[in-house]
C-alpha cells in the first residue's frame, strides 16, 4: 500500500480518536491539521493526500463530525471557535459529499433537537456560500471519470426535493430560504452560474457535460416549479445568449439532455417563459427537429392534446416553428417524416365530430392557433395552398354554423371573416352580423399583428389594439345664428317670459284609426293593403284580446292561424315582439283550442323552422302566464265575475277603510307587523289544459316529415322542443298532470340521452330537472322507480364525460335535486 | 318645474259651414269700431266675425263658390282685397255697412298661390299675384300691370306657391320673396326684374313663408317635416340659417306675430305649432282641431286665429304682449 495513503489513514483515524475526547485544545489542533487535506492552508497537504482524503475518508470524516456535534463539545473552546472550524469542513471540502452527508444527517435526525437546528443553519449556509453550484459544477466533470449513477441519482434526487425534506424534517421550524419559492430561484442562478463554467470551460478548451444540470431542471419542472426556476434562468439565459454563439450552444445541449420523460415540462415552461418567438428560438435551437420527443410536445400535445397555452403562448410557440427555414416544415409544408402542424390544426378545424366533440374553450384555441398560423405564412405560401387552406377552413366554417350553440357559431363567423381577409385579402370581405367583443377583437387582433421583425425581440405579446375611440365632438351647432351684436339684447332678455307648454303629446299622426274590435283585426291583418291600417291593427291587436275575451274566445283559432302566417312586408319596429305578445295573449285568452291549434300545426308541413320555434316560444309564455299566480286579481276584467262577487268588490274598499280606519284609532299596537297582504292564493289555471300543451308536443317528434326532420338536420328545433317541454313541465307545478307528464318527459329523455348536439343534451337535462322539481316526491318513487334509476345513471355519466361545461354542471345540477329528494323521502319511510 | 299643459283655445268660432281656408284680422288697434276677424271658406264666402259678440256679422258672396285663399285689408279707409279660386281678385268696400264689390282683378294662376300688398303713399298699393308660371306687379288702384317676373329659361323653379312683397327701410324699392314649387325661395327685385338670390331650403314645394325685415330674417314651411329659417344680408344675398325639424310633414301657413316675438304654423297633422322667433324654441302645440289647418293669421294685439278644414275658427291668446 501507499505509504502517503496509509498515512492519510492514520492522521483521519487519530483524529477519529481525538474527537471523542474533552480535550478542546487537542481536538481543535487535530481538526486544523486535517484541513491540510483540503488544501486551504498555507501548507497544503500532496495533491495524492487531498484526492486519497476527499474519495476515501472525507464522507465517513463529516459523519463522524456530526456525530459529535453538541452543545457540550461545541463549549469545549469559547467563542464558538470549535463550531467554525467544524463548519468549514463542510463548506470547503467537496461540496457533493458535504450535501450528502448534510442531507443525510438532517434527515436521520428525529424530531426537533440541537443538533437538527444546527444542521439546518449550516445547510443554510452551505447554500448561501454558492457551494450548489460546487455540487452541480462537480457533476459536469466527472462524466470523464466513472459517474457512479447511483451517486448521481442520489444528488439529482436531495437536490431537488430539499424544499419538501427539509420541510417534512423542520416542519414549522423550516428556514426561508428553504422553501420552495425561495429555493428555487437560488437553484436557478446556481444553474447560471455552472453554465457560465462550463462556458469558460469550452472557451479554455476543456470538455465537460451539462446532462447533470439539466436532469436537475428536468426534475424541478416536473415537480411543477417551472415557474419559479425558469422565472430566473430564461431571462438570464436570454441575454446570455443574445449574440453568443457559444452560449447559444450550450443552452440548446442543455434542453437536448433533459430526460424525455422532464421534456414536456420543461419545454411548456419554456414555452410560457420565453416572451417571443425569437428567444425561444435561440434557447431550444433545431431542438424539435432532433428530438421526437420534443417534437411530439411542441407539435402535438401542446396543440392538439391540451389547450392551456395563452395566446402569447400560442403566438411564441408558433413563431418558434416558422422562424426558421428547417423548423418551417413542420409548421406549413409535407415532408416525408414531418408533421405539419397547420395541416393538422385545419383538419382538427375542420371536422364536425371535434366541433361536436370538444369543448367550446378547445374550440377557441385551436381557431386561435389557425390564425396564428396563417399570419405566419407567407404570401407566396398562402398562395400555393389557398384553395386547399380555404376548403378545410370553409367546412369548419360550416360545422359551427350549424351548431345551435350560439358561441360555437360566433366563433365560426368571427374565424371565417378573419380567416377569409388573411386568404383572400384582395377579394370583397366577408362579413356577419354579430356584435363585437373581446373575442372577436382578439381573434382580428391575432390575425392582423404580424410575426415581430427581428430587431424588436421584448415585445411581448400583442396587445389587441383599443378601439379607436376617439371622443366624437358633437358637432358644434354652427348654424345657430350668433346673435347680431345690435338692437337684440332686448329679445334675448325676454326669453324667459315664453315658458313652453307641454309637447309630450305631439306624436307622429296616422292616418288610420286602429281597429276596435277584434274581428276587426282579423280582417285588417288578413286583407288589409293599407298597410298602415294592418301596423295599427298588429299593434292593437294584444290589447283588444285582453280586453274582449269572449270576442276573442268566438275567432281564437282564426286568428292564431292568421298571427302565425303572418309576415312583415312592411318594416316594422318590434314585429316579431307585437306578433309574438299578440299570440300569446290570444292563447291565453282560449288556452284549450289555440293550444291544440298551434301544437297540431307544430308538426305540420309547410312551415318554416322559424315558424316552428315561434309555436314553441308562444306556448312556453303562454304557459307561464297562465301559471302565474295572482293572474287574476290582476286583470280583474277577464271572465265575468260572479254574481255574488259584484257588490262586495265595489262596495268593500269604502266600507272595509272606513271600519279599518275606526279599529286603528281604538286600538294600541305594540309592535308593528308587516301590514300588507301576501298575493291572493288561486288555482292554477295551468291544471287544466297543460295536457293539451304538452303531449302533442311530445308525441311526434320522432315521425319525419319531408320537410321537417327533429331527429336528423333540425336539431336546433329539437333543442328547442326539449327546453319547451321542460318550462311547460316545470310550470305544471302542482297539477294533476305533472305525473303522466313527467313520465311521458322522462320518455322522451331517454330515447334522446345520446344525442350529439350539445344544446339538446343541455334542454334534455333541463327537462330532468324540472320533472324532479315538479312531480311530487312521493309519486316520482311510486310511479316511476326505475326511470328514476335511470335518469341517474345517465346523468352521472353526463356529470363526468360530457365535452360540454353547460351539460356537465346541468347534471349536477340534477344530480342534486336528486340527492334532495332522496333527503326528502327519508324521514318519511324512517319516522 | 313641470311644463305647464298646453292651453285651451280662447273661444272657438263655428258657422262657416265649409273649411276656413283665409283668416285677416283688422280694426280694433285705430279705434274706430271694435276688432274684426275676416275668414274665407270653401264655399266662397267671406264671413266677418265680431270680436266682441263672437258672432259673424255679415257674410260676403263674390267668389261664385270657389274657395278664397287669400284676405287682407288696405290699410286706408274699409277696403278688403279677397282672392277666390274663380280667378278673380275682389276689391271690396266695406266702409259704413256697405259690402258691395267695387273693383276686381282677373287672375291667371288657379293655384292656392296667396297674393302680396305694399303701401305705397297714400291710396296707392302694389299688388303681387301669382301669373302662369311668373309674378306679376300690379299698381293698384289703377290696375296697370308694371311688371312680370319670370324667371330665366334654365331655371325651372316651376309654379310660385306664395308671395311676400316687402320694402327695406333704407331703400324704395320693393323686394319679393317667392316660394317655388320646387323647394326653393328666390328674392326679386321688383324694379330690376331680376333674381337677387335665390336658396333651396326645402326639398318638396314651399307653402308659406314669412319675413321679418327689421331682423331680415324669414321662414318657410313646406311639404316636407321641417321648417327653414333664412337671412338676407347686406348684399342681398339669402343665406339658410338652420332647419327646425317637425314630427309631422306639411305646413299649410307660416306667421309671425306683429311684434316678432313668436311665430306660428298651421300643420297638415291638425296642430298648430308656436315658436320662438328668435331662437327658434318649441314653445307649444295646440292640438285643438280635428283636420288639417290651413291657416295662421295674428292680430296686431297679439290674438292669433287659426282656421282648419273642420269648419272652425279658433282664437288663442298665447304669451300676451306686455
Amino acid at each position: 500500500m501507499d505509504p502517503a495513503l496509509s498515512a492519510v489513514r492514520l492522521s483521519v483515524r487519530e483524529a477519529v480518536h481525538t474527537l471523542s475526547s474533552e480535550d478542546g485544545g487537542r481536538i481543535f489542533s487535530t481538526l486544523g491539521s486535517l484541513k491540510r487535506y483540503l488544501g486551504q492552508t498555507e501548507n497544503p497537504a500532496l495533491p495524492g493526500e487531498q484526492e486519497e482524503f476527499a474519495r476515501v475518508h472525507f464522507s465517513a470524516f463529516l459523519r463522524c463530525l456530526v456525530s459529535k456535534l453538541s452543545p457540550d463539545w461545541l463549549e469545549l473552546l469559547p467563542d464558538g471557535q470549535l463550531e467554525e472550524l467544524w463548519a468549514s469542513f463542510f463548506l470547503e471540502g467537496p461540496a457533493d459529499q458535504a450535501f450528502l452527508v448534510l442531507m443525510e444527517s438532517i434527515e436521520g435526525t428525529a424530531g426537533p433537537s440541537f443538533r437538527l437546528m444546527k444542521m439546518a443553519q449550516l445547510l443554510a449556509r452551505f447554500l448561501s456560500a454558492g457551494r450548489m453550484a460546487a455540487v452541480l459544477e462537480g457533476q459536469c466533470w466527472q462524466h470523464t471519470e466513472s459517474a457512479s449513477p447511483l451517486l448521481q441519482e442520489t444528488l439529482l434526487i436531495r437536490v431537488v426535493t430539499l424544499p419538501d425534506r427539509l420541510g417534512n424534517r423542520l416542519q414549522r421550524e423550516s428556514l426561508a430560504v428553504f422553501l420552495p419559492q425561495n429555493y428555487f430561484p437560488l437553484l436557478g442562478e446556481e444553474i447560471v452560474r455552472v453554465l457560465q463554467a462550463v462556458v469558460d470551460s469550452l472557451r479554455g478548451g476543456l470538455d465537460c457535460s451539462v446532462s447533470f444540470v439539466s436532469q436537475v431542471l428536468g426534475k424541478a419542472c416536473v415537480h411543477g416549479r417551472q415557474k419559479e426556476i425558469l422565472g430566473v434562468l430564461v431571462p438570464r439565459l436570454m441575454a446570455l445568449t443574445q449574440g453568443s454563439c457559444l452560449w447559444q450552444r450550450v443552452c440548446w445541449r442543455l434542453v437536448e439532455r433533459v430526460p424525455d420523460r422532464a421534456m414536456e415540462a420543461v419545454l411548456t415552461g419554456l414555452v410560457e417563459a420565453a416572451p417571443g418567438p425569437e428567444v425561444l428560438s435561440r434557447l431550444l435551437g433545431n431542438l424539435v427537429m432532433n428530438s421526437r420527443k420534443a417534437q411530439f410536445v411542441l407539435t402535438q400535445k401542446l396543440l392538439f392534446l391540451q389547450y392551456r397555452c395563452t395566446t402569447p403562448m400560442l403566438q411564441s410557440l408558433l413563431g418558434y416553428l416558422a422562424t426558421d427555414s428547417q423548423r418551417r416544415p413542420l409548421l406549413v409544408q409535407a415532408g416525408p417524416c414531418c408533421r405539419q402542424a397547420l395541416k393538422e390544426l385545419l383538419e382538427t378545424w375542420g371536422s364536425s365530430s371535434a366541433v361536436r366533440h370538444t369543448p367550446l374553450p378547445q374550440q377557441r384555441y385551436v381557431s386561435k392557433a389557425v390564425l396564428i398560423c396563417l399570419v405566419h405564412l407567407g404570401d407566396a405560401e398562402l398562395h400555393d395552398s389557398r384553395d386547399e387552406l380555404l376548403a378545410s377552413l370553409m367546412a369548419g366554417v360550416k360545422c359551427r354554423l350549424d351548431s345551435s350553440l350560439p358561441p360555437v357559431r360566433r366563433l365560426g363567423m368571427v374565424v371565417a371573416e378573419v380567416a377569409s381577409t388573411r386568404i383572400h385579402p384582395e377579394g370583397p370581405p366577408l362579413r356577419f352580423q354579430y356584435e363585437e367583443d373581446e373575442l372577436s377583437r382578439e381573434m382580428l387582433a391575432l390575425a392582423t399583428s404580424r410575426p415581430a421583425a427581428d430587431g424588436s425581440l421584448e415585445t411581448g405579446p400583442s396587445v389587441p389594439p383599443v378601439a379607436a375611440d376617439t371622443p366624437d365632438k358633437e358637432p358644434e351647432e354652427s348654424d345657430i345664428p350668433q346673435p347680431p351684436p345690435d338692437g337684440s339684447d332686448s329679445e334675448l332678455d325676454s326669453d324667459d317670459e315664453f315658458v313652453p307648454y307641454d309637447m309630450s303629446g305631439d306624436q307622429e299622426l296616422k292616418s288610420s284609426k286602429a281597429p276596435m274590435y277584434v274581428r276587426d283585426c282579423v280582417e285588417a291583418l288578413t286583407t288589409s293593403e293599407n298597410w298602415e291600417r294592418w301596423e295599427a291593427a298588429l299593434r292593437a291587436l294584444e290589447g283588444l284580446v285582453f280586453r274582449s275575451p269572449a270576442a276573442t274566445r268566438e275567432v281564437s283559432v282564426e286568428l292564431a292561424k292568421v298571427l302565425l302566417h303572418l309576415e312583415e312586408k312592411t318594416s316594422v319596429a318590434g314585429f316579431e315582439g307585437l306578433r309574438q305578445r299578440a299570440l300569446v295573449a290570444v292563447t291565453v285568452t282560449d288556452p284549450a283550442r289555440v293550444a291544440k291549434y298551434l301544437t297540431s300545426q307544430f308538426y305540420a308541413l309547410n312551415y318554416s323552422l322559424r315558424q316552428r320555434m315561434d309555436i314553441l316560444d308562444v306556448l312556453t309564455l303562454a304557459a307561464q302566464e297562465l301559471s302565474r299566480p295572482g293572474r287574476l286579481g290582476r286583470a280583474p276584467q277577464r271572465g265575468s265575475p260572479g254574481p255574488a262577487s259584484q257588490p262586495s268588490s265595489a262596495v268593500a274598499p269604502a266600507w272595509r277603510a272606513v271600519v279599518e280606519e275606526r279599529i286603528r284609532s281604538k286600538t294600541r299596537r305594540f309592535s308593528k307587523g308587516s301590514v300588507g297582504r301576501g298575493p291572493a292564493a288561486g288555482p292554477n289555471e295551468f291544471n287544466s289544459v297543460a295536457g293539451y300543451f304538452f303531449f302533442p308536443l311530445v308525441q311526434h317528434f320522432d315521425r319525419p316529415l319531408v320537410t321537417f326532420d327533429l331527429l336528423g338536420d333540425d336539431q336546433l328545433v329539437l333543442g328547442r322542443l326539449a327546453h319547451t317541454l321542460g318550462a311547460l313541465m316545470y310550470l305544471a307545478v302542482n297539477t294533476t298532470v305533472a305525473v303522466p307528464m313527467g313520465k311521458a318527459l322522462l320518455e322522451f329523455v331517454w330515447a334522446l340521452r345520446f344525442h350529439g348536439d350539445a344544446y339538446v343534451r343541455r334542454g334534455l337535462l333541463s327537462a330532468v330537472s324540472s320533472v324532479l322539481l315538479s312531480v311530487p316526491a312521493e309519486r316520482l318513487l311510486a310511479d316511476l322507480p326505475d326511470e328514476l334509476l335511470e335518469a341517474r345513471a345517465w346523468l352521472a355519466d353526463v356529470a363526468e364525460k360530457d365535452p360540454d361545461e353547460d351539460c356537465r354542471m346541468l347534471a349536477v345540477k340534477a344530480l342534486l335535486l336528486l340527492e334532495k329528494l332522496k333527503d326528502k323521502l327519508l324521514p318519511l319511510s324512517f319516522p | 318645474m313641470a311644463a305647464p299643459p298646453p292651453p285651451d283655445p280662447q273661444f272657438v268660432l263655428r258657422g262657416t259651414q265649409s273649411a276656413v281656408h283665409a283668416l285677416h284680422f283688422c280694426g280694433g288697434a285705430q279705434g274706430q269700431g271694435h276688432p274684426l276677424l275676416l275668414s274665407g271658406s270653401l264655399s266662397g264666402l267671406v264671413h266677418i266675425w265680431s270680436l266682441q259678440t263672437r258672432r259673424a256679422v255679415a257674410t260676403l258672396d263674390g267668389h261664385e263658390g270657389q274657395c278664397v285663399t287669400w284676405l287682407q285689408t288696405l290699410p286706408q279707409g274699409h277696403q278688403l282685397l279677397s282672392q277666390g279660386r274663380d280667378l278673380k281678385l275682389c276689391l271690396w268696400d266695406l266702409a259704413e255697412g256697405r259690402n258691395a264689390v267695387v273693383d276686381s282683378v282677373r287672375l291667371e294662376s288657379i293655384g292656392f298661390c296667396r297674393g302680396s300688398v305694399l303701401a305705397r303713399g297714400h291710396q296707392h298699393w302694389t299688388l303681387a299675384v301669382p301669373g302662369r308660371g311668373s309674378d306679376e306687379i300690379l299698381e293698384m288702384p289703377s290696375k296697370t300691370s308694371v311688371c312680370t317676373l319670370k324667371p330665366e329659361a334654365d331655371a325651372k323653379p316651376g309654379m310660385p306657391m306664395c308671395l311676400e312683397l316687402w320694402q327695406a327701410d333704407s331703400s324704395p324699392r320693393p323686394l319679393l320673396l317667392a316660394g317655388y314649387e320646387d323647394g326653393s325661395v328666390a328674392l326679386w327685385d321688383v324694379s330690376e326684374r331680376k333674381v337677387c338670390s335665390r336658396i333651396a331650403c326645402h326639398t318638396e314645394p314651399v307653402m308659406a313663408l314669412d319675413f321679418d325685415s327689421q331682423k331680415a330674417r324669414g321662414v318657410s314651411g313646406s311639404a316636407e317635416k321641417a321648417l327653414a329659417v333664412w337671412s338676407l344680408d347686406e348684399q342681398q344675398a339669402l343665406q339658410a340659417l338652420r332647419t327646425q325639424e317637425l314630427t309631422n310633414p306639411g305646413i299649410a301657413d307660416v306667421k309671425i306675430r306683429p311684434d316678432r316675438k313668436i311665430l306660428a304654423t298651421a300643420g297638415w297633422d291638425h296642430r298648430i305649432r308656436v315658436f320662438h322667433w328668435w331662437t327658434m324654441k318649441p314653445l307649444a302645440v295646440l292640438a285643438f282641431h280635428s283636420a288639417t289647418v290651413h291657416c295662421v293669421a295674428f292680430a296686431t294685439d297679439g290674438l292669433m286665429a287659426a282656421g282648419s278644414r273642420d269648419q272652425r275658427i279658433s282664437v288663442w291668446s298665447l304669451y300676451p304682449r306686455t
